[in-house]
């Protein structure tokens, strides 16, 4: 820093990411975001500010559905956060016991549902869960719990969980690798010197190793909860635009699809899909904030 | 000393619960390779039982290969991923280690410039990537695949690997420095070996959205000549859609040429992931 | 690796690029028929080509549900293809209102169809048409009709013989009753509300009295059928919350479900599935004498893209599209797909006679909720869905479904405040 002069090779570093990044991707986002502040009176494009804004959250119509896709947002990533990633983090401990034999083998095949499509898991599921292929009901007989069965995906109370389930079901590879990797960096030596002192086994992971793996599962978290508020594809492959059965298991992300594109009779309206959008952008942004500048700072990083 | 961490009764307990999260995990995949290759009648009758010489049929798989060009797509789909990633972890890792190795004004700035593209999807940028596709004359064409997936891939892969970069020792990059190695020489010689583990992180992570992605590839290149298996498989389930014979193959033919991509890589990725450990 | 990997990348760009330049003019068809994607390409497509060589034609369907998104996209962006395939009313005319679809109304062929067929491409004045007409779709009942022999049923004509025929089938304990489930929400609308509704609604009459609003989704006339709705649920399958649309129909095509409530464009795929002989019957009237009114629903035409490079070509493709020979290719090829041609089409099919022989006997009416009514939000069609589904399930009494529709659609239609 003491002469100021331009260091080409951050330039040269930063240049070629910034720019793909800033014409593919940032650029016809805000082209489209820009549309949120229109509205469309006999084919003409009329700036109207923030008034499709008050429309989403007011009027009554929009502010129903919006606040019902956003609590079932709430609820999706609620479950994921409960569910998926303790369930990783269980798994990557057990993963990295030194002496645990296969573990190559378990670890591959526990990531084999994140690397399917949501077709695949959407089609999967609901023949699983189908009343009339029987599956699901004719295991569930089998221990005799053939009384507990329902078809889930068709009732409102219980669509929304089920399908949460599914996806935790095929993402759960990916804390539990993230987790995995964060482990095995810690040196051996640190939980020999626990060890010294007394400290194994449970006790090892809680009072060593996660403190160490905090920051990872800071990411992950933060990695959820944007996964989560642009989740799409898994309602609309299992359930269709109109994520039934009564929008139960709408979210942002089909309200905007279906409000942005339209669906069957209902003509698409790309500025109040924009409008949508930006609702989305808003909370994933506050969101990601909490994480780096409340959450972040506060974590103790280890240059190991 | 290492009593509590070998019991015997712990390790079983452990091989329990693995055993059991691997049923879950790979039973819905056996299921449908299972029923791909029964006839359409024991495909409802007894959906649990494995094929026996009654019910075998490949009759699924004869209508899909008699429709589609299944290799093509498999091509299309491994140029676009490997593209794809090849760009992503080249300009993100650059990127990240120009943000978390040097300080200049502005970098908290590009930082935050670089993660906004997390928090949108992409998709609403659909009309205007079009729009930009058809004017450079991209559109049904690998690279505007490859463009969008990089742009999209980018924002992650800065976010995972500044996380990482900056927890490599200054110490190394100093010494390199006293030794008159040029900045390129040290990222690219020093620290990118030592990223490796949060690289192979990057990639699976974009990998896999990116080879089952469904809807560029139906924007952007539909044609035949650039259709991804993804969306060919895609229309056959749409077409097939009460063809389950035919639905179940070609769900299976999008499954099976990902699981022998996956059970090659992931020895790569898990070496990756130890070798940065070990270090 | 990576560069043999760009290299292979450059080379597909070539030859894609090159491949765009052939001699022949290629008309590209946008459609959301992905199912009809083998009977175009073997049937319809070289008919075509066959009397006129130098066009070629490219049938490229994307899935219905995505149809609309994929279509307004490439139309946004300029990389439509030539030809459109236009859904009825509303969602055509705003395309055509954006500039999108070309005028037709001078095209030679369009004195083939009746003023009905071509209402639903037309502006509300009718004094453009932009589409050319192609089919439209019959509902009513699909049965097995082995399994009615079995049992001894006869065609029900009435609401009472048909709740009897259900009633015997349940009884039996062999077949499940009826072949519907409401997962995926449109059928309980499409094949259960405005298959049985026209005959309580009195068809046109009361389609048209509603868009006056003269009537109103409160009278009974229009809750009346979800009160009959309502008592469908009993016959479904066991867990039809979680069916969905290939369920139902691999349920009734593998033989154990006795009526699939339908619509007539399900005749083709159940004749390559269905292992049983099969019979239709009509929606059942309310008392035996009374006039029967059928859903003739024009559902399905063909525009031009308004940039397309090719319009000559796409005229010409047009033109034959109106003729009396595609009409009886397309029949025939389409059992199910009725088309709506002046010309007499002779249909093979039984049971697409079974179906179009109603028109005879019946009044024709189209779905309700499908002409200016869905123009605004809430959306009526996508509306009338879920208040079906609830009226099976018993989630909402008829009533408040009613006052629920009739809210909405007050809520920004005139006539109806």
């Amino acid at each position: 820093m003491k002469h100021a002069r331009i260091r080409w090779h951050i330039v040269v570093f930063l240049a070629p990411a910034v720019l793909v990044y800033t014409a593919v991707m940032i650029f016809p986002l805000f082209n489209t975001l820009r549309l949120a502040l229109y509205t469309r009176i006999e084919q003409e494009r009329v700036f109207v500010g923030l008034e499709n804004f008050r429309t989403l959250f007011f009027d009554p119509i929009w502010a129903e559905q919006f606040w019902n896709a956003l609590g079932n947002n709430f609820w999706f990533f609620l479950i994921h956060m409960l569910v998926q990633n303790p369930i990783g983090v269980a798994l990557a401990a057990i993963l990295s016991h030194p002496r645990l034999r296969f573990a190559a083998l378990y670890r591959s095949a526990i990531f084999i549902p994140t690397i399917l499509s949501f077709v695949v898991v959407g089609f999967a599921w609901k023949l699983i869960l189908s009343p009339i292929w029987g599956i699901a009901p004719s295991m569930m007989e089998a221990v005799g719990l053939g009384a507990l069965f329902r078809p889930w995906l068709g009732l409102e109370g219980s669509a929304l969980t089920t399908l949460a389930l599914v996806s935790v079901w095929q993402f759960v590879g990916i804390p539990m690798m993230l987790i995995y990797a964060a482990l095995l960096t810690i040196p051996e030596e640190i939980l020999e010197a626990g060890e010294v002192d007394g400290v194994t086994g449970m006790a090892a992971f809680w009072k060593i190793k996660l403190p160490l793996i905090l920051p990872s599962i800071g990411i992950i978290s933060i990695l959820t909860f944007v996964g989560n508020f642009n989740a799409f594809d898994l309602i609309y492959a299992a359930q269709g635009a109109l994520a039934g059965p009564d929008f139960s298991t709408d979210i942002l992300g089909t309200f905007m699809y279906r409000t942005f594109f339209g669906f069957q009779l209902q003509l698409g309206d790309p500025h109040m899909g924009s409008a949508i959008a930006g609702a989305m952008f808003a909370i994933i942004l506050v969101g990601v904030c909490i994480y780096l500048f409340g959450i972040q700072t506060r974590l103790r990083r280890y240059q190991l | 000393m290492n009593q509590a961490r070998s019991n015997p009764l712990n390790i079983a307990l452990m091989h329990g619960a693995l055993v059991l999260y691997t049923l879950i995990a790979l039973f819905p995949v056996f299921v449908i390779l299972i029923n791909s290759f029964k006839d359409r009648r024991s495909i409802f009758r007894e959906p649990l039982a494995l094929p026996d010489s009654e019910s075998f049929s490949t009759i699924g798989y004869e209508t899909v290969m008699r429709q589609g060009d299944f290799f093509l797509y498999f091509q299309n789909s491994m140029i676009v991923t490997v593209g794809s990633l090849f760009f992503i972890l080249l300009f993100g890792a650059m990127a990240a280690y120009a943000l978390s190795e040097y300080r200049f004004r502005g970098n908290m700035l590009m930082g935050l410039y670089l993660a906004l593209g997390i928090m949108i999807p992409i998709r609403i940028g659909t009309v205007a990537i079009l729009e930009m596709m058809v004017a450079t004359g991209l559109v049904n064409t690998l690279w505007a695949l490859i463009l969008v997936y990089t742009a999209q891939g980018l924002p992650l892969a800065v976010f995972i690997l500044g996380e990482f970069m900056r927890q490599v020792s200054d110490d190394l990059k100093n010494a390199g420095r006293i030794d008159g190695l040029s900045e390129y020489t040290i990222f690219f010689r020093l620290v990118l070996p030592l990223v490796r583990p949060a690289m192979a992180t990057v990639a699976v992570f974009n990998m896999i959205p990116i080879w089952n992605d469904l809807w560029f590839p139906l924007i952007l290149a539909p044609a035949e000549e650039t259709k991804t298996l993804t969306l060919g498989s895609q229309v056959f389930i749409g077409q097939f859609v009460t063809d389950w014979n035919a639905v179940l193959s070609a769900l299976s033919m999008a499954i099976l040429p990902v699981l022998v991509l996956y059970a090659i890589f992931s020895r790569q990725l898990i070496r990756g992931i130890t070798s940065g450990a070990v270090k | 690796m990576t560069r043999k990997t760009m290299t292979l990348a450059l080379i597909t760009t070539a030859l894609v690029a090159t491949g765009a330049q052939a001699q022949d003019v290629t008309l590209t068809i946008e459609s959301w028929r992905n199912d009809d994607l083998t009977l175009w390409q073997n049937e319809i497509i070289p008919a075509f080509e066959a009397e006129h060589p130098g066009i070629s034609i490219n049938f490229t369907p994307s899935a219905p549900a995505e149809y609309n998104a994929v279509l307004n996209s490439k139309l946004e962006a300029g990389s439509a293809g030539d030809l459109i395939t236009c859904r009825p009313f509303d969602a055509s005319l705003a395309l055509y209102e954006a500039g999108h679809l070309t005028d037709l109304s001078d095209l030679d062929a369009m004195d083939n169809f009746s003023n009905v067929a071509r209402s639903a491409w037309q502006t509300d004045d009718g004094s453009v048409t932009f589409c050319v007409p192609m089919a439209s779709v019959i509902h009513g009942f699909i049965y097995n009709a082995e399994a009615f022999d079995e049992l001894g049923l006869e065609e029900p004509e009435t609401e009472e013989e048909f709740f009897a025929v259900l009633d015997a089938i349940r009884e039996d304990g062999t077949y499940i009753p009826l072949a519907m489930g409401t997962n995926d929400q449109w059928e309980a609308a499409t094949m259960g509300y405005n298959n049985i509704g026209p005959t309580y609604w009195r068809g046109e009459e009361g389609r048209q009295a509603l868009i006056a609003g003269e009537q109103s989704l409160t009278d009974d006339p229009w809750v009346e059928p979800y009160r009959v709705l309502a008592r469908w649920g009993e016959y479904m399958g066991n867990g039809y919350e979680a069916q969905t649309y290939p369920d139902s129909q691999n349920i009734f095509t593998l033989g154990r479900a006795a009526i699939y409530p339908a619509g007539s464009w399900e005749i083709a795929g159940f004749n390559a599935q269905a292992i049983f002989e099969m019979g239709a019957f009509k929606p059942p009237v309310r008392t035996a004498g009374d006039t029967c009114y059928i859903s003739d629903h024009t559902d399905i035409g063909i525009g031009m893209n308004a940039g397309t490079e090719h319009p000559e070509e796409a005229r010409i493709f047009l033109n034959w599209v109106a003729s009396p020979e595609f009409a009886e290719i397309f029949g025939n090829a389409l059992p199910g797909f009725f088309p709506l041609s002046n010309a007499p089409v002779t249909l093979e099919d039984p049971l697409a006679q079974e179906f179009v022989g109603w028109r005879d006997e019946c009044e024709s009416t189209i779905r309700s909720t499908y002409q200016i009514l869905s123009r605004g939000t809430p959306n009526l069609e996508n509306e009338t869905w879920g208040a079906s589904v609830a009226a099976i399930k018993g989630t909402a009494t008829p009533e408040e479904i009613g006052q629920r529709l009739q809210d909405g659609l007050a809520s920004w239609y005139a006539p109806q405040q």
